[in-house]
C-alpha cells in the first residue's frame, strides 16, 4: 500500500518558479487557496451586485454615481432600469450559487484539507486538479464578461429558463451574446466541477492512509466524498442541458422551444420543443447542487463544533448516514421546484413527500448538534459561534421549507419573498457562516498565522443580527404578497410595505459593509498575525499532526498512520483532553 | 514492482500502482452514463410533440457497430497480452503494438462510418435543426464520437509509452481498456435508442 502511494502521488518534485508554485500549482494546497480567493472575489462582486438592488428597490430613482461607466444602457445617468434590475438579479444568483457556494466550501477547503484528513500526500490525479481550477476560472472570466458587452448580462435569472433564455435578443436585453456566454460560462464550470469531482472520489478511495478506515475519517472529509459524488452526477446532467440550450439559441434546433411562440411580435422560427424539459433537466441539477452548497457546510461545522465543544459529538456515525441520505433523498425532489410550472398536480404530490422525508435526517443532525452541547465546556471563539450561527440560520431557514414543501402552500407562497427569505437563510447566509467557521478555523493551518480574536467577534455579531434582520422580514413580505424579481414597488398594496423595505436594505448595506472587517482581518492576519503552532485549537484529526503550513508534501517522508476514530475529545491523554488519530496511546472503550 | 521488471531481458509489462487512473475512469463512466441519460430523457419528454417523425437509421450505422465490436475484441486481446501473469519475450512486442494499433485503427474506422452516417441524412436534406429527430441523431451520435476520439487519444499515448518506454502502467492500461469497452456498449445502447425510437 505504502509503496503504491509512494509511486502514485507526488510524482511532481516542488515547484521552484513562480508560475508553478502560485499560478500553475498541481499542489492540492494552492488550489484549494486559488478557489477560496475567486470565492472572495465572486462574493464581493455578488455582494455589491444585491447592494444595487436593494438601493435600487428603494430609491428608484436616485443615481448611482460611476455605475452609467459599466451600464450604459441598463443604468443611463445612474438609473437602474427595470430590465438591468434583472441582470443584476441573474448574475448576483449565478456567481454566488456557482462560484462562491461551490466553490468555497467544497472546492476550496475540501482541496486543501480533504487529502491531508486522509494522509495522503495530494490529490490522485494532481494535474486534473489544477486544470479544474483554471477550467472555473475560465468560466469565471466568461461569465463576467458579460457585463461589459453592449448588450449586458442577461436577464433570465440564475436559472435561465426556456423558451426565453432559449430564443436570442427578441427576448429582451441580454438574451442575446448575454445569455450565449452565460450558457458556455456555466457549460465551462460543469467541466470543472466534474473533474474536482472525480478527483475527490478517487483521492478518498484510493488514497488514505494505513489505518484510516472510511468510518475513520473525520465528518468533513464525509460531506466533501458525499458531495463529490452527488456534484459527479448532477453536473453531469447540467452540461448536456446546456448543450441543449446552446444548440437552441446558435444551432437552430428547437428542444426547449414551443411551436407558434410568438415575442417581441415576432413568430419564433421553432417548433414542437418543451420549456418544462429545461426546467426538469436544470431542476435535477439545480436540487442537488442545494446539497453540493450544504454539505459541505454540515460537513465543516461539525468538525469545527466537536473541536469546540471538547467532546465528540452524541453520534458522528449517524450524521455521516444522514448526510447519505439526504444525498440519497436529493435525486427524487427537483419536482419541488416546479410545482407552479403547469406540472400534472399529481407529479408534486410525489414530489412533495420525498421532499418532506429529507426533512428527517436533517433534523436528526440539527438534533445531534443540539444535543451534544449538553454539558459541553464550549471553546468562545470566532469559529465556534459562526459553527452555532450556521445552526441558527440552518433551522430558521429550513423550518419555512416544511410549508414550501406543500404544493397546496407553495402555489401562493411560491413567486414571493418567503422564498427569497427561505433559500438565502438554508442554503445561501448558512453556507457562508460555514465559510467563516472553516476559515476562522483553518486559517492558521493554512497560513501559520492566527486571525484576530476581537475583529473576528464584531465580524460575527454584526454579520449574525444583520442577517436575521435582512432576511426574516423577507418571509413576513412573502406572506403579505410581495412579489419578488420585481424591479419595484409602485402599484397596490406594495407601497405600504416600503418602510420595511427600506429597514431591509439598510441593514444589507450594513451587514455587507462588515464583511470588510473579515476581509481585513483575513489579509492582515496572513501578514501580521500572531504566529500559529501546529495544533493551537487541540485538534485531533490528521491536519493538526503536520506543521502550520504544511510542506509542499503535507507529511514530509512519513507515511501517517491512523490509530484511532477521529474525535477522541474529552479524555485524559498524555497531551490533554484529546487524542490525536495518530497517536498510538490506547483508548479504553473505543 | 522487482527491479527484474526494468531488466533488458525480460520485457517490462506492467508498472505502478494497481489505482488511480483505473478508478478515474470507473468514476468517469457513471458522469457518461449520466450525460447520456439526460440526452434519453430529454428524447423521451420530446418525442411525445407533435412534430416528432422518424429518421431511418443508416445502414452504415450496422457496419461501423460491428468494426466497434472488432475494436473492443482486439482491445480485450492487448489487455491480455499485457496484464497476463506469464513474464513475456521481447519477441512479442510487435504483436502487442499491432492489437493497440488494430484497435486504435478500427477506432477511427468507426468515427469515420459515423461521418458517413451524417453524410447520408445530410443528403436526405436532414441537418442538424431539421426536426426533433434529426437533431437527436446527429447529437446523440456526435457526442458518442467525441468520447470515442477521446479514447483514441488515451489508446495513441499507451501505444507511444508501449513503443518508447516498452512499458505500460497497468492502471492506465486497465483504465483505457474498461473506457474502450464502454464507448461499444454505450454506442449498443444509443443504436437500440437510434432503430427503436428515432
Amino acid at each position: 500500500m505504502e509503496e503504491a502511494l509512494k509511486s502514485q502521488v507526488h510524482e511532481h518534485a516542488p515547484a521552484q518558479s513562480f508560475l508553478g508554485k502560485y499560478v500553475f500549482s498541481l499542489d492540492h494546497k494552492v488550489i484549494g487557496k486559488q478557489y477560496y480567493a475567486l470565492a472572495l472575489v465572486s462574493v464581493f462582486v455578488g455582494m455589491v451586485l444585491s447592494w444595487l438592488m436593494r438601493f435600487h428597490l428603494v430609491w428608484p430613482n436616485a443615481k448611482i454615481p460611476g455605475l452609467a461607466l459599466i451600464a450604459k444602457t441598463g443604468a443611463p445617468g445612474g438609473i437602474i432600469t427595470p430590465e438591468y434590475y434583472l441582470s443584476l438579479l441573474t448574475m448576483h444568483g449565478t456567481l454566488m450559487v456557482f462560484f462562491v457556494l461551490t466553490n468555497a466550501p467544497f472546492a476550496g477547503f475540501g482541496n486543501y484539507f480533504l487529502p491531508i484528513q486522509i494522509g495522503a500526500e495530494d490529490m490522485a490525479f494532481p494535474r486534473f486538479n489544477m486544470m479544474s481550477f483554471w477550467t472555473t476560472f475560465v468560466a469565471f472570466v466568461v461569465l463576467i464578461t458579460a457585463f461589459f458587452i453592449p448588450d449586458g448580462p442577461p436577464i433570465s435569472g440564475w436559472t435561465a429558463y426556456a423558451p426565453l433564455s432559449a430564443i436570442g435578443k427578441d427576448a429582451g436585453p441580454g438574451l442575446g451574446w448575454g445569455q450565449n456566454l452565460w450558457v458556455i460560462a456555466i457549460g465551462i464550470f460543469c467541466i470543472g466541477q466534474l473533474l474536482g469531482s472525480l478527483n475527490f472520489i478517487a483521492t478518498t478511495l484510493d488514497l488514505r492512509a494505513k489505518g484510516m478506515t472510511l468510518m475513520r475519517m473525520p465528518i468533513s472529509t464525509w460531506a466533501w466524498f458525499i458531495t463529490s459524488s452527488i456534484g459527479l452526477l448532477a453536473f453531469a446532467v447540467l452540461l448536456p442541458a446546456c448543450v441543449l440550450l446552446l444548440l437552441d439559441r446558435m444551432a437552430g434546433t428547437s428542444f426547449f422551444i414551443p411551436s407558434g411562440l410568438v415575442v417581441s411580435d415576432r413568430l419564433q422560427n421553432h417548433a414542437g420543443g418543451s420549456p418544462l424539459l429545461w426546467q426538469h433537466l436544470f431542476w435535477f441539477f439545480g436540487h442537488p447542487e442545494v446539497y453540493i452548497a450544504i454539505l459541505p457546510a454540515v460537513g465543516i461545522v461539525s468538525h469545527v463544533l466537536t473541536n469546540s465543544l471538547r467532546k465528540p459529538l452524541l453520534s458522528a456515525k449517524v450524521i455521516i448516514y444522514s448526510m447519505m441520505s439526504i444525498g440519497f433523498l436529493s435525486w427524487m425532489v427537483w419536482g419541488h421546484h416546479m410545482f407552479v410550472s403547469g406540472m400534472n398536480p399529481f407529479s408534486s404530490l410525489l414530489f412533495s413527500f420525498p421532499t418532506l422525508t429529507i426533512t428527517i435526517p436533517a433534523t436528526i443532525i440539527t438534533l445531534i448538534w443540539l444535543g451534544s452541547l449538553y454539558g459541553a465546556n464550549i471553546q468562545i471563539n470566532s469559529a465556534s459561534f459562526f459553527a452555532l450561527g450556521f445552526i441558527s440560520m440552518f433551522v430558521s431557514g429550513g423550518v419555512s421549507g416544511f410549508f414550501l414543501a406543500q404544493p397546496s402552500i407553495d402555489i401562493y407562497l411560491h413567486a414571493t419573498y418567503f422564498v427569497v427569505g427561505h433559500f438565502h437563510m438554508v442554503m445561501g447566509v448558512a453556507a457562508i457562516f460555514a465559510i467563516f467557521a472553516g476559515t476562522y478555523f483553518w486559517f492558521p493551518k493554512m497560513t501559520g498565522r492566527m486571525m484576530n480574536e476581537t475583529l473576528g467577534m464584531l465580524h460575527f455579531w454584526i454579520t449574525f443580527v444583520g442577517t436575521y434582520c435582512i432576511f426574516m422580514p423577507f418571509h413576513y413580505l412573502g406572506l403579505v404578497g410581495n412579489v419578488r424579481r420585481y424591479a419595484s414597488f409602485v402599484d397596490d398594496f406594495m407601497p405600504a410595505l416600503m418602510p420595511l423595505h427600506k429597514f431591509i436594505t439598510i441593514a444589507a448595506l450594513t451587514t455587507g459593509a462588515a464583511q470588510f472587517i473579515f476581509l481585513f482581518n483575513l489579509i492582515h492576519s496572513r501578514f501580521r498575525g500572531k504566529p500559529a503552532s501546529a495544533n493551537p485549537w487541540k485538534g485531533t484529526s490528521l491536519e493538526w499532526s503536520v506543521p502550520s503550513p504544511p510542506p509542499w508534501n503535507n507529511f514530509g517522508r512519513e507515511h501517517p498512520v491512523v490509530y484511532h476514530d477521529p474525535y477522541q475529545y474529552g479524555l485524559k491523554g498524555s497531551t490533554g483532553d484529546f487524542v490525536m488519530q495518530t497517536s498510538p496511546e490506547q483508548i479504553l472503550n473505543e | 514492482m522487482s527491479s527484474t521488471i526494468h531488466s533488458p531481458a525480460v520485457l517490462p509489462r506492467l508498472s505502478g500502482p494497481s489505482k488511480g487512473s483505473e478508478s478515474g475512469i470507473w468514476i468517469a463512466l457513471f458522469a457518461i452514463t449520466m450525460s447520456f441519460a439526460a440526452f434519453t430523457s430529454a428524447l423521451f419528454i420530446r418525442e411525445a410533440s407533435t412534430d416528432w417523425t422518424h429518421v431511418a437509421a443508416p445502414p452504415v450505422l450496422f457496419a461501423s457497430t460491428a468494426v466497434l465490436l472488432l475494436s473492443s475484441l482486439m482491445m480485450e486481446a492487448s489487455r491480455r497480452e499485457l496484464d497476463g501473469n506469464r513474464a513475456s519475450k521481447i519477441e512479442e512486442q510487435g504483436r502487442r503494438l499491432a492489437f493497440v494499433a488494430a484497435t486504435v485503427l478500427l477506432g477511427l474506422t468507426f468515427v469515420g462510418g459515423q461521418y458517413l452516417a451524417w453524410r447520408n441524412l445530410a443528403a436526405q436534406g436532414l441537418y442538424l435543426a431539421t426536426n426533433p429527430n434529426s437533431s437527436f441523431f446527429y447529437l446523440l451520435t456526435g457526442v458518442h464520437a467525441l468520447h470515442v476520439l477521446g479514447g483514441i487519444t488515451a489508446l495513441l499515448y499507451l501505444f507511444i509509452q508501449l513503443a518508447v518506454q516498452k512499458s505500460v502502467g497497468r492502471n492506465l492500461l486497465r483504465g483505457v481498456v474498461v473506457y474502450w469497452h464502454f464507448m461499444a456498449a454505450l454506442w449498443l445502447y444509443l443504436l437500440v435508442v437510434i432503430c427503436v425510437r428515432l
